[in-house]
């Protein structure tokens, strides 16, 4: 039984292969429209969440199979006290794959452990989000070409960004990879991750304080939002929030080819002047999400390429 | 030079680091045995400077790699009839379960209480491990 808990769990063969099928979506939806048709997708979402839950559900309709589940803890089991075990192997017998979001970290990961079916880690808590960074990767491929020789520039909360943390983790395995790091000092990456990723494979990074200085060297820029959800105190929150704004003059100084990404949604931290810009895609982003997780749905469920 | 003291059959837990004594008792649960357990704290040691010692009247057999994590440089001497016949060094283990606690709020493990508490050994040169729910890293319980 095959699962999505963690980006690593993908070989770079299968991360090809995966973002290949996802293309071959993108450019011929309707070839897939019927290909998982009696298949049912449950989406067990313990909190809240708009883009993800209805890009897998999207997915899932897409390919003529059907949807079920919950959005949000009050509405389930757990409620009662039901154990993230027990709900899995009661949903094993009323789906065929299910995508999981949960608060607590690790939730999905023990979810695969008691599952008879695949299990979609669709966030937990703060620590993964693969079928976002599946979506960051799509996005990189299909508009800039390649995975590789890239210079690619985070901004914001990037102590407890998840898919910025992601996004390293996967991006390290292309050849030529560089990073910059751009947050205030109490929102910079965690220690773990320039030592045991960055350090480890020998990616060349650095950290800066203000956007403007490095704009220029970007190839990509993928700015983050700073969330309430993550911090403990308040305070904190209000004081960071508005840290690293991006806005059209901050975009002259930058390549004609470079593109901004966000996971979204987005509060402040993009000026709304820059959706007009054409290398702001992070819509676009949100559209490819949509067919990473139909080539994932497939890929899980064993579901041949449908003939042309 | 360690000093067995009296101790006819048992083992000897020797180069505990100083405070470390308590930890070590408490995960394996001596409290439960019916055998004489004897502590001793902060006992001089020309390479640790200061260290515990835990005596147990008995041999019991413990998987006592599982206390690396804690205790990297102890070693477990084992006595009969008044003499050391073996001496082990423990090593870390690939997985951890049971032993030590995930503190991560966040973590999956502090909701569910029947979960087990499962660590893997992520960095060997460190002796990290991590949780294998929610990858936090495991931190000693005092400073060593």
């Amino acid at each position: 039984m095959k699962h999505l808990i963690s980006p690593q769990d993908l070989s770079l063969t299968e991360l090809d292969q995966l973002l290949t099928l996802a293309d071959d979506i993108s450019n011929n939806p309707k070839k897939y429209s019927e290909c998982c048709h009696g298949k049912k997708l449950a989406t067990l979402f313990y909190e809240p969440s708009t883009r993800t839950r209805l890009s897998f559900e999207a997915a899932m309709l897409n390919m003529g199979g059907s949807v079920l589940g919950f959005s949000s803890a009050d509405s389930s089991s757990a409620a009662k006290g039901e154990s993230v075990a027990d709900t899995i192997r009661v949903v094993s017998g009323y789906a065929d794959i299910c995508a999981m979001r949960h608060p607590k970290e690790g939730a999905p990961y023990v979810a695969s452990m008691h599952a008879s079916i695949p299990v979609i880690n669709a966030g937990d808590g703060g620590h993964n989000h693969p079928t976002q960074t599946l979506t960051d990767l799509l996005t990189i491929k299909s508009l800039k070409g390649h995975l590789d020789n890239l210079t690619i520039g985070c901004c914001g909360d990037l102590k407890f960004g998840r898919t910025v943390h992601s996004l390293i983790n996967a991006m390290v395995q292309f050849p030529n990879v560089k990073f910059v790091f751009i947050s205030p000092e109490e929102l910079r990456i965690p220690t773990y991750l320039r030592e045991e990723t960055l350090d480890a494979n020998h990616v060349e990074y650095k950290e800066v304080r203000v956007l403007e200085d490095v704009m220029p060297e970007l190839d990509i820029l993928y700015m983050t939002r700073v969330q309430k959800e993550r911090f403990f105190n308040e305070e904190d929150y209000i004081r960071l929030k508005d840290s690293f704004i991006l806005d059209n003059t901050k975009m002259k100084l930058a390549k004609d080819d470079m593109l901004v990404l966000h996971p979204l949604p987005r509060v402040n931290e993009i000026s709304t002047e820059v959706d007009a810009d054409p290398r702001a895609v992070y819509f676009k982003q949100a559209q490819y999400g949509v067919y990473v997780r139909m080539a994932l749905i497939m890929t899980l469920l064993g579901i041949k390429q449908p003939e042309e | 030079m360690l000093n067995i003291g009296g101790l006819n059959e048992g083992i000897v837990m020797d180069h505990i680091q100083a405070g470390g004594a308590m930890d070590i008792y408490h995960y394996l649960n001596l409290e439960k045995l019916d055998c004489s357990v004897a502590i001793i704290k902060n006992a001089k040691s020309s390479k640790m400077g200061r260290k515990d010692i835990i005596k147990i009247d008995q041999i019991i057999d413990i998987d006592f790699n599982m206390l690396a994590v804690l205790e990297p440089h102890m070693t477990i001497n084992y006595i009969r009839d008044g003499i050391r016949v073996e001496k082990k060094h423990v090593t870390l283990p690939e997985h951890i379960y049971g032993i030590i606690k995930c503190k991560n709020p966040r973590c999956i493990t502090s909701i569910e209480q029947e979960l087990p508490h499962r660590f893997k050994l992520t960095n060997p040169e460190k002796g990290l491990y991590r949780c294998e729910y929610c990858e936090q890293s495991f931190k000693k319980p005092h400073n060593k």
